[in-house]
């Protein structure tokens, strides 16, 4: 399932990694929030929105990123560059992934920002659509959020661009320790 | 109305950008929507949603109810009403006990159906569209042209022009430029706004949760920042169970814009926190104005099966030319037509459902399995029944079901080519009715004989054990006997005896399509006495139209004015109608018919007729025929695009007709091919007449005439 979520999403320009523990997810989300300039100042905050996978690392090494913020308001996430949460499913048929994201601080991390990184459980993957809607009901998530690719547009002459409201990247980021294989 | 109608018309035909805009995106959307649709059985799936948005639409009392109980208990409060002026006043109320001043909104046909913005605008609050096309709309003050992308009709200059007014700084038309300047503009507007405004796709009565579609992420915002979150939901959204947004969600994007799914998906249970800690107040709307009314009648329940893909726009040959602004001010193309008759009312259609050429290729599409055509067709005879026809056309039905005068009338216009003497209005009329008819097309010599006199004069071979019974059709009776007696050629080689009784009459197409449904219902019962006069296998016809209304339409026609004494003899005539090409292919693969060994007749291509591919789904039997005799067959860009004749369609709409043939002569000439097939007279006037006037060497034939020329002696 995972090499066909792979080529469903980069075929909508997200681009996917996958990591076998969480300490190299971790070590990949600090080389990416240093390259990508993550600094104390609007526009450069990065904003990591609170999930389980925090809970499994060393925090240290992140809370040593100098404008990386864990309590997420509306203006940092204003003021991101960077946003990460962590997602609970990922669709193989369509490239998807798919949060309980009643929280909204996840919506914010993952919709005003530049790019969002969006980590995943390599054992979230389902087949498609009807599986997760037998899975995940609404009964206790108020606001099921799926997410294809980045944010995009086609209403000027039908011209595809990427990046309108929501992030113009998508980083997926998939983790088999964070809870099986696919 | 009528001259405003038409210059409307005449505008968008003359709009360069608009025509070359839509155009495009129609050839480039039949790829990417196959594409998208790769490896799902669409029939399979078309199935399950017309099954559940048509169970959705028969429980609409009880689904809402249900949804409103369920949503409730989550916490949303949710208002139900019949009337748009109440849910303007339930907005407004909401937005001032709470002193909103500014509100955002995402993409929504239903507020635009209200005319919701001026509404909130005149009592003092900023109202901003977020979806880009509907901002680019909003700021030109214009309305939307097309249902899932509201600004196609305008070019990135003009979108430049406009952008540049707003930011007061002169911009390029550069697209990722003008994407940014909306990104820029925009989000302070998101962050100060007090309330957000959307519309709802989906709305599930089981568990009170609301879905929206979107590709740039506005709605995310417009349901997430402000603490305020109104959805206007009209009731032809609710579906039973949760489980039923998986369908819908399969189709939408792959129907609308050739995605997989869209970047982003909602589904929204209840309020959920602000990011100050609050709980958001979410309001739910459920917005009737005639939707029950819709689903109560039977000939239109099926409307409420619209998902709002806008597919039947996308593929429909009169939108791409004409736009979305001629068809008025909201709801746009085959399914706007519809919309519009019920929820404004039924006159507001009286013009715009005259655009529909009835070729099928939107019913051909529909995700929701939703006869498009048909329904305007109804919507035509209920004008016509509440208007009556006009005279004019009154009195050309009264010849045309007069074989003989018809004829003569026709052979005498023809071959004087000069104003008929005074008498009837029809002859009155009908040198401007001819006039039309050559208007970037040559009018076809009416035959000298018609071909009922012709029949006498074949000596078919004597006893021949099968019969079969001819119907002729207009064309071929008085412009084309030569394809009858190429069918009777073929047919006795077969071993069949062909019968042409002399009662038959018009098909009735005409009048249906005109919504002269009474005429039409005259011309069924004449038939059905003629045809099933004589003892015989099977009625055939070469002419698809005729062959649908003898098969199919009589049936409907009865159904529509509640004949059902004729019933019987309808279908008994059904069974045995049978088009020209099914019926050959038949008998050659029963090798009753032979055709002429090891033949090289070159290359040719084929121009599928509406009513035989979309109606008999008989497009194959031809291409089969034509190849097994010999040809090489090379297929045109869209072949089964209507080649713009659409019987009398040519001349009440020519402006619209004949941009639509010069298409089809393109993509015939581009195949390099000497010689275009099909399978309908009435697309040979057109398309002979077409090539005659354009002067390229391209034969254009009834399949019929080509393989009779290749039977084995």
């Amino acid at each position: 399932m995972f090499e066909q979520f792979k080529t469903r999403a980069e075929g909508v320009s997200a681009e996917v990694h996958r990591f076998a523990t969480n300490a190299e997810a971790l070590d990949f989300l600090v080389g990416f929030l240093r390259a990508e300039g993550v600094a104390d100042q609007s526009g450069q905050y990065g904003v990591f929105a609170d999930c389980p996978f925090l809970a499994t690392i060393d925090r240290r090494q992140l809370e040593e990123v100098v404008g990386l913020w864990f309590e997420v308001t509306r203006d940092r996430a204003a003021g991101a560059k960077i946003g990460i949460s962590q997602m609970d499913w990922a669709l193989a048929d369509t490239g998807t992934l798919v949060q309980d994201a009643t929280a909204v601080d996840k919506r914010l991390v993952s919709t005003l920002p530049t790019i969002h990184v969006a980590l995943i459980a390599t054992s979230g993957l389902r087949p498609d659509m009807p599986t997760l809607l037998g899975e995940a009901r609404p009964d206790n998530a108020g606001y099921l959020a799926m997410i294809t690719g980045p944010s995009r547009t086609a209403d000027i002459e039908r011209v595809l661009t990427i990046g309108v409201h929501g992030p113009e990247r998508l980083v997926i980021v998939f983790v088999d320790q964070l809870g099986g294989t696919n | 109305m009528q001259q405003e109608f038409k210059q409307s018309i005449d505008k968008a035909l003359h709009n360069a950008n608009l025509t070359g805009a839509l155009g495009k995106f129609s050839e480039a959307y039949k790829v990417n929507r196959a594409k998208a649709y790769e490896g799902i059985d669409f029939e399979e799936l078309r199935g399950i949603i017309a099954t559940l948005k048509s169970y959705a639409a028969s429980h609409l009392v009880e689904l809402s109810e249900q949804f409103q109980k369920n949503a409730e208990a989550r916490g949303a409060k949710v208002f139900r009403t019949n009337d748009p002026a109440k849910v303007r006043e339930y907005i407004l109320k909401v937005a001032q006990d709470n002193g909103v001043k500014s509100i955002v909104k995402s993409k929504s046909m239903a507020t635009e159906e209200i005319h919701l913005n001026p509404y909130l605008e005149k009592a003092g609050i900023e109202v901003n569209e977020t979806d880009l096309g509907e901002w680019i709309i909003q700021l030109a003050g214009q309305t939307p042209s097309h249902m899932v992308m509201p600004a196609i009709h305008m070019t990135k200059e003009e979108v430049a022009d406009i952008f540049s007014k707003e930011v007061d700084e002169r911009l390029s038309s550069d697209i990722p430029r003008l994407v940014k300047v909306a990104r820029n503009e925009l989000r302070p507007k998101f962050l100060r706004a007090d309330m957000g405004i959307s519309g709802g796709n989906i709305a599930v009565a089981e568990t009170g949760s609301i879905t929206l579609v979107t590709n740039e992420g506005n709605a995310r915002l417009v349901t997430s920042l402000p603490k305020i979150h109104i959805a206007l939901v009209g009731i032809e959204k609710l579906v039973a169970h949760f489980s039923d947004i998986a369908p819908i969600l399969k189709a939408l994007p792959r129907s609308a814009t050739a995605q997989l799914l869209t970047s982003y998906v909602s589904i929204i249970t209840g309020p959920t926190p602000n990011s100050d800690g609050s709980m958001k107040e979410l309001h739910i709307i459920l917005m009737d104005n005639h939707r029950s009314e819709m689903a109560a009648d039977p000939m239109f329940k099926e409307a409420m099966q619209c998902i709002r893909c806008a597919s039947c726009l996308n593929v429909c040959p009169i939108f791409r030319l004409v736009g979305g602004h001629v068809f008025g001010k909201v709801y746009t193309g085959g399914i706007g037509t519809i919309l519009t008759a019920w929820y404004d009312e039924l006159q507001s259609s009286e013009y715009i459902q005259g655009l529909c050429i009835q070729c099928g290729a939107c019913k051909d599409v529909c995700p929701a399995k939703i006869d498009i055509p048909g329904m305007i067709m109804e919507i035509r005879r209920r004008l016509v029944k509440k208007q009556g026809v006009p005279l004019l056309q009154k009195s050309i039905y009264a010849v045309v079901n007069n074989r003989r005068v018809f004829h003569g009338m026709l052979r005498a216009a023809s071959v004087a080519g000069k104003p008929f003497s005074k008498g009837t209005k029809f002859i009155r009329h009908l040198p401007m009715f001819l006039a039309d008819l050559t208007d970037g097309r040559s009018l076809p010599a009416i035959a000298a004989k018609p071909f009922r006199d012709v029949f006498k004069t074949i000596d078919q071979p004597k006893n021949l054990q099968e019969k079969a019974v001819f119907y002729g059709g207009c064309l071929i009776d008085f412009a084309y006997p030569e394809m009858g007696e190429a069918l009777v050629k073929i047919l006795n080689k077969a071993g069949i005896e062909v019968l042409f009784p002399e009662d038959q009459t018009c098909c009735g197409a005409p009048a249906r399509y005109n919504g002269a449904y009474e005429v039409a219902a005259q011309n069924a019962r004449d038939n059905i006495e003629a045809l099933l006069a004589e003892q015989a296998t099977y009625v055939v016809s070469a002419c698809p139209t005729c062959t649908v209304a003898l098969n199919h339409e009589f049936i409907t026609t009865f159904e529509s004015l509640g004949q059902s004494n004729i019933m019987p003899r309808a279908r008994e005539l059904a069974a045995k109608t049978v088009d020209f090409s099914t019926l050959v292919k038949k008998l050659i693969d029963e090798g009753r018919l032979t055709l002429k060994d090891g033949q090289h007749l070159g290359k040719i291509t084929y121009h599928d007729s509406c009513h035989l591919k979309r109606t008999l789904h008989a497009e194959q039997a031809p291409r089969q025929l034509l190849q097994q005799a010999g040809y090489e067959l090379s297929e045109m860009f869209e072949c089964d695009t209507c080649c713009g004749m659409g019987g009398s369609y040519s001349l009440k709409l020519p402006e619209i007709s004949a941009p639509i043939l010069q298409r089809k002569l393109k993509n015939i000439k581009d195949t390099g091919a000497p010689l275009v097939a099909m399978d309908c007279p009435g697309c040979v006037m057109q398309i002979r007449g077409g090539m005659d006037q354009d002067g390229a060497p391209v034969r254009v034939q009834h399949t019929a005439e080509l393989i009779a020329a290749q039977l084995k002696d």
